[in-house]
């Protein structure tokens, strides 16, 4: 069973296999909607997961690139009449480059340094989205023009819960391809030590800030993503401190260095505040409360222990 | 003779005015086993990671193959031909042992990091190509059945054969070896002086700091002498051993085991 | 010319308020290696609680007294269930878990008392004095004053006191502390204690002029952490000298180019030292070794 969760195609296949019975068991488009968000934020842990999980390096300010890609959505439709497709492919590229020029300073810092010029960069994007009110429409955010494809408008939770699950099932046989290849085992190698990596010849700022770029694309198509299903986008909702904290804990919570993990993370994040939702005015210290017990209490986190615990179970 | 692999040149450095190395010059010949004694804080370690670009010298210059490479970092020398291994052990302690040899094919995999995401048949080429260098690899160095233990399991001796494998999979030009005999059992030792011994015959230029003195002297083609970051004598094992200079070193300054084994190798 | 007094006027209040955060950073930090993200929201817990207290009917300055006690409270709390807990974790866990702090004392802080914006009165009038042309609130000074006693206070507790020493020497080598003896985790809850009690006098001081509500936290930590990495991490000389250059920075920034952008200047100097001179004005560099 512990193989059989770490095996590559295994992981395709029962994540494959999960995200086409669900809809089975919905009862109504609320559970589609909520599956749906949990599929982008998964999408955008993945990717985060790349850099913190095998990379090693930390990013608070992730949301940022949710950000711009939820906004290059809305604005290049509203305000350049682009394609819906065509302005997520436009902010992915913009993020990818904004991340190339950002990373290369950045990512030359360690510990609670890399932590906090990240956690600045992505308020800087939060600021910026609040402040330039004539294109964002300010703190109140604007409104994403629904998607058409060929003559169809795509508007239903239940539509756009299949169309996150296929992104999410394509983000994750990329990000294990790419766990799996030459620029994985560098990635992990630079985890455990720099100093060795170096000797053996891996360039690390230059894979660092690789996966920093790629990681940028998972959030960005995931921002896109989340402006589609809502159709209205807010600075906070999409690019805010507390979405670069749930993302980050998303990751740490499933369990560092695990796809299964960065996914199961999301889902817990996405589905306790929902269920919790009579406590609507205790969200913040619920929030509050999960990040800190998850990370005094699962260091870890949830998969790397439960694989921990089947193993040990076996020998 | 022709150009050395390695060549340093009144390399110096100091950490907070006290200079750790102090003027170095050495050269090292392909198929040349390349030793450097001396004792605990001469500066031995310090001039490897002086020559592998960990440190950048005050001054001086580091030559590989006739290029000027002062200063270059680490990967960057890697990629010239250039590996080494650690006294403590720089391992990658959560990934297999087979896979710490397969970073070290780092710089001879070529493909983008496009063709990575997208699991490109080149990328399954090459990720065959270089499991199947780093199980031979593993065979050379005797760890071919813990392929694929994770390396944070296997023993000490196991680990410095396994840094030895994964600096042999960059198939470098020359190797800098850092105590690789430290802490090993005799037959250990013998399995790594037979390695070191088949890397120089394979034409690789080797720099050995190492303590085990009967090693030293039965496989060095030259011995470099260093006290206080200066260089003592500079010679062939036999001419080394018999140099007052380096008995009254060895016995004035610390008179260990060495120096004993040193005399014992002498008798 | 009267303009430029008083951007250095409200430049340097509001500098002197983030040059206590980071006095409180620094503190703990140095205590502890831990960087505390929750520490602008026990400036927050002092200008709330004391608000509420004094609408509650108890007399001011016993509301202030006990909003230091609660946020006191507050910061051993936080070092008894999440810090201590999480002992020799990753430094990423750790901030990780000082951030879920400060988000759950925030939510705490909008359960108890509310989501709106507070004001206490001024203890001096509102009335503005008026010097070289610019007008500065008695509160300011207040604010000034006060900032510079605790300060003082701080310094003289290190350098003069036995208690300084065991800290001092805790910063040094926690190991080594440990050995003589140095109850090393008494020392390490003290200074979340001390730099609670700072953040709370700060947030009292400064609600009169700035207002204070539930969420104001995040952006002072943020700006904290700015100041005592532009002074040099773990100096507390750094700490107050970043926190004034800061506040400057900020207050001519907006006077003079664009008040849009002011809380991006905190960001644009971390990013600045952090490339220029990552010890910072007062810190030391260190040597990494292999």
């Amino acid at each position: 069973m512990a193989r059989l969760l770490s095996s590559r195609w295994a992981i395709v296949l029962g994540l494959g296999l999960v995200l086409a019975i669900l809809p089975f068991l919905f009862p109504s488009n609320y559970y589609f909607r909520v599956a749906a968000i949990v599929n982008i934020f998964a999408l955008a842990a993945v990717g985060l997961n790349l850099l913190m999980g095998y990379a090693g390096q930390v990013s608070l300010g992730h949301a940022g690139f949710m950000g711009l890609g939820a906004y290059s959505v809305a604005i290049g439709a509203t305000h350049f009449g682009l394609h819906g497709l065509a302005a997520a492919g436009l902010g992915a590229v913009l993020s990818a480059v904004v991340a190339f020029l950002v990373g290369r300073p950045i990512l030359r810092l360690k510990g609670h340094y890399l932590a906090v010029a990240t956690l600045g960069f992505g308020l800087l994007i939060a600021m910026a989205l609040t402040n330039e009110a004539s294109w964002t429409g300010g703190p109140d955010g604007m409104g994403v023009p629904r998607l058409e494809v060929f003559g169809t408008r795509l508007r239903g939770p239940d539509t756009w819960y299949y169309i996150s699950a296929v992104m999410l099932l394509i983000g994750v046989i990329l990000a294990l391809n790419l766990i799996e290849s030459p620029t994985g085992r560098a990635m992990r190698a630079i985890h455990d030590s720099e100093i060795a990596s170096r000797v053996a010849g891996i360039d690390v700022a230059s894979y660092k800030l690789k996966i920093f770029v790629v990681s940028a694309v998972y959030a960005s198509i995931a921002g896109s993503l989340l402006a589609f299903l809502n159709g209205h986008i807010t600075p906070d909702g999409t690019a805010g401190f507390l979405r670069s904290v749930e993302l980050v804990t998303m990751v740490v919570l499933g369990g560092m260095g695990s796809v299964i993990g960065a996914i199961t993370g999301a889902a817990v994040l996405v589905i306790l505040p929902q269920a919790l939702t009579i406590f609507h005015d205790y969200e913040h210290l619920m929030l509050g409360l999960m990040i800190m017990a998850s990370m005094i209490l699962l260091p870890r986190g949830i998969i790397p222990s439960l694989l921990a615990r089947m193993r040990g179970g076996k020998s | 003779m022709s150009t050395p692999l390695l060549e340093t040149e009144n390399l110096s450095i100091a950490f907070g005015g006290v200079k750790a190395v102090d003027g170095v010059s050495l050269k090292v010949q392909p198929r040349r086993i390349h030793s450097i004694i001396g004792p605990n804080g001469a500066g031995k370690t310090t001039l490897f990671n002086l020559i592998s670009g960990l440190y950048q010298p005050s001054s001086g210059r580091v030559r590989l193959a006739g290029e000027d490479v002062t200063g270059l970092p680490p990967d960057a020398l890697a990629r010239r031909g250039l590996s080494r291994s650690f006294q403590n052990l720089q391992i990658f302690f959560r990934m297999s042992a087979l896979d710490n040899v397969m970073v070290g094919r780092h710089r001879h995999e070529k493909t983008s990091l496009l063709s990575h995401v997208f699991a490109l048949p080149s990328v399954r080429r090459e990720n065959a190509r270089s499991r199947e260098m780093a199980m031979e690899l593993l065979a050379r160095v005797g760890l071919a059945d813990v392929a694929e233990k994770e390396a944070g399991s296997l023993s000490y001796g196991a680990l410095k054969r396994l840094e030895i494998a994964r600096a042999l999979a960059t198939e470098p030009r020359i190797l800098l070896l850092d105590e690789p005999a430290a802490g090993c059992n005799a037959i250990e030792t013998e399995e790594i002086d037979r390695v070191i011994q088949s890397v120089a015959q394979s034409g690789i230029a080797v720099l050995l700091v190492e303590h085990d003195m009967r090693l030293v002297m039965r496989i060095s083609d030259e011995i470099h002498v260093l006290e206080r970051g200066r260089t003592l004598v500079a010679g062939t094992p036999a001419e080394v051993r018999d140099d007052s200079r380096v008995i009254a070193a060895y016995l004035g300054t610390f008179g260990s085991q060495e120096a004993n084994r040193a005399e014992a190798n002498r008798a | 010319m009267p303009e430029l007094l008083q951007f250095a006027f409200s430049g340097l209040t509001v500098g002197a308020v983030y040059a206590l955060v980071a006095l409180g950073f620094t503190l703990i930090y140095n205590a502890s290696d831990v960087v505390n993200f929750a520490q602008g929201e026990f400036v927050m817990l002092g200008g709330m609680a004391t608000v509420f207290l004094h609408l509650a009917g108890v007399p001011l300055p016993l509301a202030a007294a006990l909003a230091i006690l609660i946020t006191v409270g507050a910061g051993l709390a936080l070092y008894a269930f999440a810090i201590d807990p999480a002992r020799g974790s990753s430094a990423v866990t750790i901030i990780i878990i000082t951030i879920g702090a400060s988000i759950f004392l925030r939510g705490v802080a909008q359960v108890i008392f509310d989501k709106r914006f507070h004001a206490l009165p001024h203890w001096f009038g509102s009335e503005p004095i008026r010097i070289g042309g610019a007008a500065i609130l008695p509160q300011s000074l207040v604010v000034l004053f006060g900032a510079g006693l605790i300060v003082a206070l701080i310094f003289l507790i290190i350098d003069r006191t036995l208690l300084g020493r065991a800290i001092l020497a805790t910063a040094a080598n926690r190991l080594a502390a440990r050995l003589v003896g140095i109850p090393v985790r008494k020392i390490v809850a003290l200074s979340f204690a001390l730099s609670a009690a700072i953040g709370a006098v700060a947030g009292i001081l400064v609600t009169p002029i700035t207002l204070t509500s539930y969420d104001v936290g995040t952006l002072l930590a943020l700006k904290g952490f700015a100041a005592a990495m532009l002074g040099g991490m773990g100096s507390a000389v750094g700490a107050v000298v970043g926190g004034l250059l800061l506040g400057l920075a900020e207050s001519f920034g907006a006077g003079l180019i664009s008040s849009k952008y002011k809380d991006a200047i905190a960001f644009l100097i971390i990013l600045g030292v952090l490339f220029v001179r990552p010890q910072g004005l007062f810190g030391k560099k260190n040597v990494e070794r292999v």
